[in-house]
C-alpha cells in the first residue's frame, strides 16, 4: 500500500450497468490526488455523474472497488462516507433557513451548540453571505443559493467535496464570477473536489485535471491546457474547444511525423503522428483554427494551401473566417482583429498554411 | 437637462404618480383594466348566477329555518298575545288566556293547521299532540269558564309548563332547535336546563362524529402516505398502473362499495369465514364487523383514501430526491433524513389530505347509513332522520348549521396553523 497515500480515491476496474444489458461505466481506473480538483467532463449519458454518483454512494458499482483513502467504501451508505456534496438545483431544504441549513450537518454530527454557531458563520464568511443565517433560501438569489450550497457541503469540512454541475442554472456571468470563487476556495482550504460538468470552459478554467468521458470511458485524463493542445484522439480534440477535421490514411510515417493523404484526393497533408499506428490506417487530422496562417510567407510553413474564403463573421476580438480549403468548406481560420487582415473578402483567394505541430494525426 | 426632464415626469416620493395628462396612474390603470375585468366577470356569471340560484339561496333558506318558528305565531296569535301578560310562571294563567286558546283551537280546527300545531309543539313537550287535538276536536263546543273546562278536559292545561311551551314557541324567532341540537331545553321559568336523559342524543353523537372522522382521518394518512410516495417513486409505466388502481374506487358507484363492504365484512361474510377456515376465529366466534362503529370507520377510510392519496402525491411529486441525497452526504441517516427533510417538505399535502379526508367523513352520509347500524351513526343520519322521517326541519336545520361552522372552524384553525395558501389538492 505505500505511494498510494497521495491518492484520496481510487477506482478500480469500476463497471457499472443498470439494466445488465449496458454498461455506463466500462472499466474504470482512476485515482484522484489530495487537494487536487478534478473535473468529470463529458457529454450527457457519458457516465460522469454515474461515477460521481457512485463515489458519493447513491449507486453502487456493479463491479470493481472505489477506494477513499485506503478503504474500500463499496459497502459503507452515503451518510457515513463523510463527503460533502453539492447538488445541481442545490437541494437546499426549503423549510429551513439558511443557517438550519448549515447546522444541519453539524447537528447530525453531535458538534456543540457554540461550536456549530461558529462554524456556520465562519462557513457563511467564507462565501460572503454573513448575515443572512435567517434567511430562507427562497429568499436568495441563484447565486447566493449556490453559495448556501456551498457553504453546505464545507462546513463540515469534509476532506472531498463532490459538485454535480452545480452552476448549470446560473446565467453565464454568474457563473464565470462563481467559477472563480470555487476555485479560489478550494485553493484556500486545500480540499479535494470532484467536480462534473458538461461546459468545456468551465473545466478550463477550474481544474488541475480533466477527465474526459465519452461512451462510459475516459477519453483523456490531463491537465487543462494538455488537453487542449494535445488532445490524444478524435473525440477530446472535437469535444474541447473547436477544431478543423480532416479525413485521410497515412501515406508514410517519418519518426514523429508523418504525410497524409487527404481521402478526398485535395491533397496531402504532413501532421504530427499521435494516434495512429503506422502506414495505411485511417486518421483525423485535428486542427485549431487559431493556429491557421493566412496568407503565410511561401515556404515558410510546411503545409501550404490555396482556399477559397466563404463567409466573415465578426466577433469584435477576432473575425471568424469560413475557407474551402481541401475540399471542405467548413475549415474555419480564427483571423485576429488586427492591422493587416482588414483586406479578407468574401470569395477572394488566399492561402492558408499551418506547421506539423499544430496539425495532429489522431484516430479515425 | 436631464434633471429637468426626469423631475417633470416622477414627481417627490410622497406624491402619487400622475400620467403625462396628469390623471392619478391608480385611476388610469383602474380604467384601462376595467374592461378586462368585465369581461373576465361575464365568463365566469353564468355559474355564479347558477350556483346563487340552485346552492347558496336554498342553503341559505334551509338554514335560517333553524330559527324561523311562525307555527305558533300565526295559528295561536289570540293566546300568544294574551299570555304577553303571563308573569309568575308558578300559577296558572287565567280565564283568558284560556278563553284565547279556545278560541284558537276551534279555529286552527276549522283551518285543518291544528295537526301541525301540535306537532310542533310535540317537538317541545312530548305527549302534546293528542292534547292539542283532542282539545281541538271539543272546542267549538266548550262552555265558560273555559279554564275549569279544559282542566278537566286534560291534565296538560293544568301545567304551567304547557303555557310556558306555547308562550315561548310565540316568539316568531327562536333559538330552541339549537338548544335541542345540543341537548338543552327551556324548563317552565325560562332557564336553559339539560334535556332528560333518555332524549340526550345530539351531543353524543356530535362527539361520536368528530372521534369517527378523526379515526378515518388518522387511518387515511397511515394508509394513504406510503402509497403516496411510492406513487412518486416508482417508474412511470408502474405508478401509473398503481395511480389506476388508487383512482378505481372513484369510478365505482359508492353504493356498490358500500354494499360489497357488507359482503365482505358481515359474521357470515369473506372475511369471517376466511379466519374461521384458517382457524383464527372459532366458528361461534365469528366478529361483529359490520352495523357499528368499527364497520363505518372500515368503509369509510377505503372510500375516503383517495382523497388523502392525490394531495399527497401531488406534493410529494415535487420533492425532488436530491432533498434526501443531500441530507444523507451531509451524514444523515434514512430516517432521520426522512424525518428531518422529507417529511417536513408534504406537510401542505398532508394538511390539505386531512382536511379534505376530514370535512368529508364528518358530513358523511350514505355509508354510515347503510353499514353503521345503530352505534355507528354519524350526524349527518340524524339530519336525514328529521328531514325525511320527523320532518322537523328546524332541527335538522339546527344541526346541519353547527356541523357546518364546525367545520369552518376548523378550517379556520387549519388556516392559522399551516395557511391556506400552502393547501396543495392536486
Amino acid at each position: 500500500m505505500t505511494g498510494q497515500n497521495d491518492h484520496l480515491v481510487r477506482f478500480r476496474e469500476v463497471q457499472k450497468s443498470y439494466d445488465g444489458e449496458t454498461l455506463v461505466v466500462k472499466n474504470l481506473n482512476l485515482d484522484i490526488a489530495r487537494g487536487e480538483f478534478l473535473t468529470l467532463l463529458g457529454p450527457s449519458g457519458s457516465g460522469k455523474t454515474t461515477c460521481l454518483m457512485m463515489l458519493a454512494g447513491f449507486e453502487s458499482a456493479t463491479h470493481g472497488t472505489i477506494y477513499l483513502g485506503d478503504h474500500p467504501i463499496n459497502n459503507v451508505p452515503p451518510h457515513k462516507r463523510g463527503i460533502g456534496m453539492v447538488f445541481q438545483n442545490y437541494a437546499l431544504f426549503p423549510h429551513m433557513t439558511v443557517g438550519e441549513n448549515l447546522s444541519f450537518p453539524l447537528e447530525v454530527r453531535n458538534i456543540s451548540k457554540a461550536d456549530v454557531q461558529k462554524k456556520v458563520e465562519r462557513a457563511l464568511e467564507m462565501v460572503q453571505l454573513s448575515g443572512y443565517q435567517h434567511r430562507r433560501p427562497s429568499q436568495l438569489s441563484g447565486g447566493q443559493q449556490q453559495r448556501v450550497a456551498l457553504a453546505r457541503a464545507l462546513v463540515f469540512e469534509p476532506t472531498l467535496v463532490l459538485m454535480d454541475e452545480p452552476l448549470g442554472a446560473l446565467d453565464k456571468q454568474l457563473r464565470e464570477h462563481m467559477q472563480y470563487e470555487i476555485k479560489h476556495i478550494h485553493e484556500n482550504l486545500g480540499v479535494t473536489v470532484v467536480y462534473v460538468t458538461h461546459d468545456q470552459s468551465e473545466a478550463l478554467t477550474m481544474s488541475n485535471r480533466i477527465a474526459v468521458f465519452n461512451d462510459g470511458v475516459i477519453q483523456q485524463l490531463d491537465a487543462p491546457s494538455d488537453l487542449y493542445e494535445k488532445p490524444e484522439n478524435a473525440f477530446v480534440a472535437q469535444f474541447i474547444g473547436e477544431n478543423n477535421r480532416l479525413k485521410g490514411h497515412v501515406r508514410d510515417m517519418n519518426g514523429s511525423s508523418c504525410r497524409v493523404e487527404l481521402d478526398n484526393g485535395q491533397g496531402e497533408v504532413r501532421a504530427l503522428a499521435v494516434n495512429v499506428t503506422g502506414s495505411g490506417s485511417p486518421t483525423t487530422l485535428s486542427l485549431r483554427p487559431e493556429r491557421v496562417a493566412i496568407d503565410p510567407v511561401p515556404g515558410s510553413l510546411p503545409n501550404h494551401f490555396e482556399a477559397q474564403v466563404e463567409e466573415l463573421i465578426y466577433l469584435g476580438d477576432h473575425i471568424r473566417t469560413r475557407v474551402n480549403v481541401c475540399g471542405t468548406d467548413q475549415f474555419i481560420v480564427k483571423v485576429p482583429n488586427a492591422h493587416g487582415h482588414a483586406s479578407l473578402k468574401e470569395g477572394s483567394t488566399v492561402t492558408v498554411g499551418w506547421e506539423i505541430d499544430d496539425c495532429r494525426a489522431l484516430d479515425a | 437637462m436631464t434633471d429637468a426632464a426626469i423631475t417633470g415626469v416622477v414627481p417627490p416620493a410622497n406624491e402619487p404618480l400622475t400620467t403625462a395628462d396628469g390623471r392619478p396612474l391608480k385611476s388610469a390603470l383602474a380604467r384601462a383594466e376595467r374592461m378586462r375585468r368585465v369581461k373576465a366577470m361575464l365568463l365566469v356569471l353564468p355559474l355564479l348566477l347558477f350556483i346563487g340560484v340552485s346552492f347558496l339561496f336554498p342553503i341559505a333558506l334551509m338554514l335560517f329555518r333553524s330559527v324561523d318558528n311562525p307555527l305558533v305565531a300565526d295559528h295561536m296569535p289570540r293566546t300568544v298575545a294574551a299570555l304577553e301578560a303571563w308573569d309568575d310562571r308558578s300559577e296558572l294563567p287565567d280565564e283568558a288566556v284560556y278563553a284565547a286558546l279556545v278560541a284558537d283551537l276551534a279555529e286552527a280546527r276549522e283551518d285543518r293547521t291544528i295537526g301541525r300545531l301540535a306537532t310542533r309543539l310535540n317537538y317541545e313537550t312530548g305527549g302534546l299532540r293528542s292534547t292539542i287535538t283532542r282539545t281541538g276536536r271539543r272546542a267549538a263546543r266548550l262552555e265558560p269558564p273555559f279554564k275549569e273546562a279544559l282542566i278537566d278536559l286534560n291534565e296538560d292545561w293544568a301545567n304551567p309548563e304547557t303555557f310556558a311551551t306555547i308562550k315561548r314557541l310565540g316568539n316568531r324567532l327562536t333559538d330552541v332547535q339549537y338548544l335541542a341540537a345540543v341537548d338543552r331545553r327551556y324548563d317552565v321559568n325560562d332557564n336553559i336546563v339539560a334535556q332528560p336523559e333518555v332524549r340526550q342524543i345530539y351531543v353524543s353523537n356530535f362527539i361520536q362524529t368528530l372521534w369517527m372522522s378523526i379515526i378515518v382521518t388518522v387511518a387515511c394518512l397511515v394508509l394513504g402516505y406510503p402509497v403516496a410516495y411510492l406513487l412518486s417513486i416508482l417508474p412511470l409505466r408502474y405508478s401509473n398502473v398503481l395511480m389506476i388502481l388508487v383512482l378505481l374506487p372513484f369510478w365505482t358507484s359508492l353504493l356498490v362499495r358500500t354494499t360489497s363492504w357488507i359482503v365482505l365484512l358481515q359474521t357470515e361474510g369473506i372475511i369471517n369465514d376466511v379466519l374461521v377456515w384458517i382457524g383464527i376465529l372459532s366458528d361461534d366466534g365469528r366478529i361483529q364487523l359490520i352495523f357499528n362503529a368499527e364497520g363505518t370507520v372500515i368503509a369509510m377510510t377505503q372510500i375516503l383514501l383517495p382523497f388523502m392519496i392525490l394531495p399527497l402525491y401531488s406534493v410529494m411529486k415535487t420533492i425532488p430526491p436530491s432533498y434526501t441525497r443531500a441530507a444523507m452526504s451531509l451524514g444523515a441517516n434514512r430516517y432521520y433524513a426522512f424525518w428531518r427533510v422529507y417529511a417536513p417538505n408534504t406537510l401542505p399535502g398532508v394538511g390539505a389530505g386531512c382536511l379534505l379526508v376530514f370535512i368529508l367523513a364528518i358530513g358523511y352520509y350514505i355509508t354510515p347509513a347503510l353499514v353503521g347500524g345503530q352505534d355507528g351513526m354519524m350526524i349527518s343520519n340524524f339530519i336525514a332522520y328529521h328531514m325525511q322521517r320527523s320532518l322537523n326541519w328546524g332541527l335538522a336545520a339546527a344541526l346541519g348549521t353547527i356541523l357546518l361552522l364546525g367545520v369552518l372552524i376548523l378550517y379556520w384553525v387549519y388556516n392559522k396553523l399551516v395557511g391556506i395558501e400552502r393547501l396543495k389538492l392536486g
